[in-house]
């Protein structure tokens, strides 16, 4: 046993599972906490070297103890110190990779959206102040924190109090979010923030617009490299020392401690005070700051300046058994002979990194401070505020200072002046709009790069003499008396990044423990010639674990600067994009699974298609009925079934799905001309007509039958799912283009269920069903639209027809669907009326040749390559029109609409097989493609397979033997003219 | 995502929009007259400016008008929002729209050099 508690944290309350070991606990600790105090070292296994690892860090950065866990908080990876202890909590190490659950996620997710004036990210000295100050101003704040408990750095430093009490006055004041567990993971455009937080079983992402940001996010401790760093037992010092301080867990018995600056020092006297053994305390400064010198001194400890690191040794565990300490240069050179110094707790600090990702995502620069041995943001635009030690200011006094200014200004600045309207008279049309301060654009809107001044903190920032004095710790206590003969009570910090001898394994460096990578790799990185820290990071995978380099990301910085001969700014930093801190995929997804994931429409007739064992095809968000098996059928015998009904007697289709969109106004009709292809101006009152709708390239946008309704009104039908497309190209062209015609658009889809009855015995059908109706041919004409009751329920029929055959397309209100569907049944039965689904509907339409949109068209094919110039005005223009005499649409070798007819009539082709000329022989075929099969389908009326397919200059190439490519093999089918059944259209009366 | 101020909603998010590319290109008087060339610019050819640049949004989810937007394609910031067609391009100047955020009357409040 290594680690254990030193009784004055509390005592253990629970148990959790560690790899199916019961290991006392805390409940709320950190699983790490846990796992040092029972003196678990090795927690996981390194990605490639399977090499032990242990727990480094504390709360957010932790490269070492990465675990799953299952119970009440299921998580497939995690770092150990951020997942807290509760009963039932099983936890497993983890050999590199996490792995997703096989069953269906445990972890559960939601979203929510929140704004406010200011939002404070972290919540330790700097940020409670800030979100305090901005409160007092009367500001809407949201504070975020990572932590379960706030207090930030400083936590476990005397102010744990204070911070617990200013906590809970913001989480009791109106006008004041105070979100806890909460991770801000991105920065993004005109102030949007996203948010993670954790809460158990489920997460809860947050998209959080604010006017200003605080930036009190803290800063992350630092390693420096040395042989075998990543030995179970090497531990981060400041964390070391955190367990210490807020959990009442000491790490290790026998500590040595080694860093570069004065907060190593402190926490080798916190390692102290918790009862451990300090073996060495080596500072790699030629001179300690002489506060913590002599604090250190009163504890009878001696520190060895000058001195580091250069190699830490395994014992029989695998875990930390001794430190060799070597006097070390001012770049980490080793001097001399090293000692051996026996330890259980190696602790290492190389110094502590402002947490910058969130800033520079908001548009800052990172500089790097010599006297901060940092690299610190500027130029953050006059949106966002840096403050505290993310703003390099390590002293808890200074941050709070720091905090209350910028969180006052930022209140002041997202308020703004008292509104008032630039000018009176200038107001909106639905009056003055509200949430503009000044009047003017919310200034997010503005976001980035506007910022004049230079620095982010905005003269809040660090200590500006430049010395570098005065970077005090937070968590220098003030009960510690100066030696009053040291002129020097602290000394500034040194950028110590690895520390080697002539004699050190660079393979075993370790810079990324996520990674397994080492300064090796970062060496064969330059060797080999790179000299960007991005492609550094990508050749040596350095800064792509799961803490996305936040621990190791200015070690190898500082490492590359070193081997290239560069300044850090000449080296810099990878570019911190979003998301800071990993995101599940199960907060992504929300609530957005399964049924879910997307709406699904339903047609009213949905419970009879469901009680008549329909198979079901979703079309864009619509269910509709495939077919309806009979006994054993399967799809091909159903419907052959299916379509021999609907060509011979009578069958009926839920067409509900057809978008349906009312044009009203006294320009309707000219407005329609514009668009369509055809005249519909000219359409009469219960007069259809078939209309092409294209975009301004000239490319088949839409099809469908236009009515002309009693009152003068149009009915624009469209393909089903492309309703919501086809009403926004109206209303774009109607305001954008035409604001002067009068024109009212409505999308009638879902108000309207159809029963579409077809075939020969239609008519029969309807004549018992509407008896009031006079559906006779001559008063009920092809393209006719009547207006009347059917089956009691006011209706508007339609003689249309997707099939050729004689059609009855009734609407009714949709709340009476499922009754006409009904009725219809019920009229038809006699005449053994057949229901059909979409897969039916598409052979008997492709019979006749006709098109869908979204099969035979791609965005890419125009109506002269479908052969429908029969369709197009020549009188009049039409949105896309000119576009058919440009020189590439006009050419006589584009795809053209074909039939297609295998040569053996039992194939039935794959819809999207490639069409080529000649047979290729055997093999992968490679000739060029000169088209493509874009329906196919087996035929009851032709008693053979048949298809449709776009070939170049296919119109010309009628008879002709061609190829259709599926995978390896090459089907010879003839070319034919695309309209296969009833080509003098005879049918359709009947 | 954009804070898109809407002339008639005010700031909303930009999920609730779709984009409409560049603004003030109006469909051609008479489309036969214009010759292959002249065609063509009008249906592909866009500026694409390092900076201000005037552009179409449609409030989709919301109101569903469009409006004309200037945006800053450098750093996003967006200067102002008219209804669609308040400025049209070579029209005469009127001065601003009644758009509250006009893009001939908004100032950048605080914004320092923009």
């Amino acid at each position: 046993m290594t680690g254990r508690r030193t009784g004055a944290g509390p005592a253990p309350d629970t148990w959790i599972a560690f790899d199916g070991e019961e290991v006392p606990a805390v409940t709320g600790e950190p699983v790490s906490a846990a796992l040092l105090a029972a003196g678990v070292r090795t927690v996981c296994r390194g990605i490639r070297t399977g090499r032990p690892r242990g727990v480094v860090g504390i709360g957010t950065g932790e490269p070492g103890a990465q675990v799953r866990t299952d119970g009440p908080d299921p998580r497939p990876m995690a770092p150990a110190t951020r997942v807290e202890a509760r009963e039932g909590l099983r936890v497993s190490g983890l050999a590199g990779y996490g792995r997703l659950p096989e069953q269906a996620p445990a972890r559960g997710g939601d979203a929510r959206w929140a704004h406010c004036d200011v939002l404070v990210v972290g919540a330790g000295p700097a940020g409670l102040a800030a979100a305090d100050a901005a409160r007092a101003e009367g500001a809407r704040v949201i504070i975020a924190d990572e932590a379960p408990e706030p207090g930030g750095d400083a936590r476990g430093g005397g102010r744990d109090a204070w911070a617990a009490a200013t906590w809970q006055a913001l989480v009791r004041a109106p006008d004041v979010r105070a979100l806890a567990r909460t991770t801000v993971t991105g920065h993004y455009d005109h102030g949007e923030h996203a948010a993670l937080e954790r809460r158990g079983r489920s997460d809860l992402l947050w998209r959080i617009r604010a006017r200003r940001t605080v930036l009190a996010c803290g800063s992350t401790e630092r390693p420096f490299a040395f042989q075998d760093d990543d030995l179970p037992g090497v531990m981060l010092a400041g964390a070391a020392a955190a367990y210490v301080r807020r959990h009442g867990v000491l790490p290790g018995e026998r500590a040595v401690v080694a860093g570069c600056h004065d907060g190593a020092l402190w926490a080798a006297a916190a390692l102290h005070d918790g009862g451990a053994r300090i073996e060495a305390v080596a500072d790699a400064r030629p001179r300690a700051g002489a506060a913590a010198r002599e604090a250190l001194r009163r504890r009878g400890v001696e520190v060895r300046t000058g001195t580091s690191v250069l190699r830490a040794e395994a014992g029989a565990d695998g875990g930390v058994a001794a430190a060799l300490l070597v006097s070390v240069g001012p770049d980490g050179t080793a001097r001399g002979e090293p000692e051996r110094v026996p330890c259980d707790l190696l602790a290492v600090s190389g110094g502590y990194d402002p947490a910058a990702p969130l800033a520079v995502q908001a548009g800052a620069r990172l500089r790097w401070s010599a006297p901060h041995a940092a690299f610190l943001p500027e130029g953050l635009p006059p949106t966002t505020v840096c403050v505290g030690a993310a703003a390099g200011t390590r002293d808890a006094e200074a941050a709070v200072e720091e905090g209350i200014a910028a969180g006052a200004a930022a209140a002041r600045a997202a308020l703004g002046p008292p509104v008032a309207p630039p000018d009176p008279v200038h107001t909106g049309p639905q009056g003055p709009l509200a949430g503009a301060p000044g009047g003017g654009l919310p200034e997010v809107m503005r976001s980035r790069g506007e910022s004049a001044q230079g620095h982010g903190a905005q003269g809040v920032g660090p200590h500006e003499d430049g010395t570098g004095a005065a970077p005090l710790d937070l968590w220098s206590g003030p009960d510690e008396p100066l030696d009053p003969a040291s002129s020097e009570p602290v000394a500034p910090p040194m950028a110590l990044f690895c520390v080697t001898g002539p004699e050190t394994d660079a393979a075993r460096v370790y810079v990324d423990l996520q990674r397994d990578a080492a300064l090796s790799d970062i060496r064969a990185a330059v060797d080999a010639g790179m000299d960007s820290i991005e492609l550094i990071k990508r050749h040596t995978t350095i800064g792509t674990g799961p803490d996305q380099g936040r621990t190791c990301g200015t070690v190898a910085s500082g490492i590359t600067a070193h081997l290239l001969g560069r300044t850090m700014d000449g080296v810099g930093g990878t570019t911190p994009r979003p998301p800071y801190a990993p995101v599940p995929f199960t907060a992504l997804a929300g609530r957005a699974r399964g049924e879910l994931i997307d709406p699904l429409r339903r047609t009213p007739m949905q419970p009879w298609h469901e009680a008549h064992g329909a198979v079901y095809e979703d079309v864009g968000q619509w269910r509709r009925a495939r077919y309806y098996p009979q006994g054993q059928e399967d799809m091909h015998a159903a419907v052959l079934r299916e379509c021999t009904a609907a060509r011979t007697g009578v069958a009926a289709l839920d067409a509900s799905t057809l978008g349906k969109i009312i044009v009203a106004g006294r320009d309707a009709g000219t407005f329609l001309d514009r668009l369509y292809t055809g005249n519909l101006s000219t359409l009469k009152p219960g007069r259809c007509r078939y209309g092409l709708l294209c975009t301004a390239d000239g490319m088949v946008l839409d099809d469908g039958v236009i009515a002309r309704l009693p009152d003068g009104a149009y009915l624009v039908s469209t393909t089903s799912g492309n309703a919501e497309t086809v009403l926004d190209h109206m209303e774009e062209w109607s305001q954008t283009e035409w604001p002067e015609l009068c024109v009212h658009i409505f999308n009638a889809t879902d108000a309207w269920a159809v029963v579409s009855l077809v075939g020969p015995r239609s008519r029969d059908v309807m004549r018992r069903l509407a008896p009031g109706m006079d559906v006779s041919q001559e008063a009920f004409r092809f393209m006719d639209l009547t207006e009347g009751e059917v089956a009691g329920v006011r209706a508007r029929v339609l003689r249309v027809s997707f099939t050729g055959e004689l059609t009855f397309e009734v609407n009714v209100p949709s709340w009476y669907g499922l009754a006409v569907w009904e009725a219809a049944m019920d009229a038809g039965a006699a005449f053994g009326i057949t229901p059909y689904g979409t897969e039916t509907m598409h052979v008997l339409r492709a019979e006749k040749g006709f098109i869908v949109v979204g099969h035979e068209t791609d965005g890419s094919v125009t109506p002269l390559d479908l052969g429908m110039d029969w369709a197009l005005s020549r009188t009049k223009d039409f949105v896309g029109k000119r576009s058919l005499s440009r020189p590439d649409t006009a050419r006589g070798d584009r795809p053209q609409l074909v039939g297609l007819l295998p040569e053996d009539p039992g194939t039935v082709l794959a819809e999207g097989a490639q069409l080529i000329g000649e047979d290729p022989g055997p093999g992968p075929p490679r000739a060029r493609s000169q088209g493509w099969v874009t329906s196919s389908y087996d035929s009851a009326a032709l008693g053979r397979s048949f298809a449709l397919g776009l070939l170049r200059s296919g119109r010309a190439r009628h008879g002709e033997v061609v190829h259709a490519v599926h995978l390896d093999t090459a089907v010879p089918v003839r070319v034919a003219d695309p309209v296969f059944y009833d080509r003098e259209g005879s049918r359709k009366d009947g | 995502m954009l804070l898109i101020p809407c002339p008639w909603c005010g700031p909303r998010d930009e999920r609730e929009f779709r984009y409409g590319g560049q603004a003030h290109i109006a469909y051609p008087a008479d489309p036969a007259a214009l010759d292959d060339r002249d065609w063509a610019d009008y249906l592909f050819v866009r500026d694409n400016p390092a900076g201000r640049y005037a552009e179409r949004w449609f409030h989709a989810s919301g109101c569903r008008a469009w409006c004309d937007v200037e945006r800053d394609t450098v750093d996003y910031t967006i200067t102002g929002s008219c209804g669609t067609g308040a400025h049209p391009a070579g029209g005469p100047d009127e001065g601003p729209c009644t758009s509250p955020y006009c893009v001939r009357r908004a100032v950048p409040s605080g914004g320092g050099a923009r």
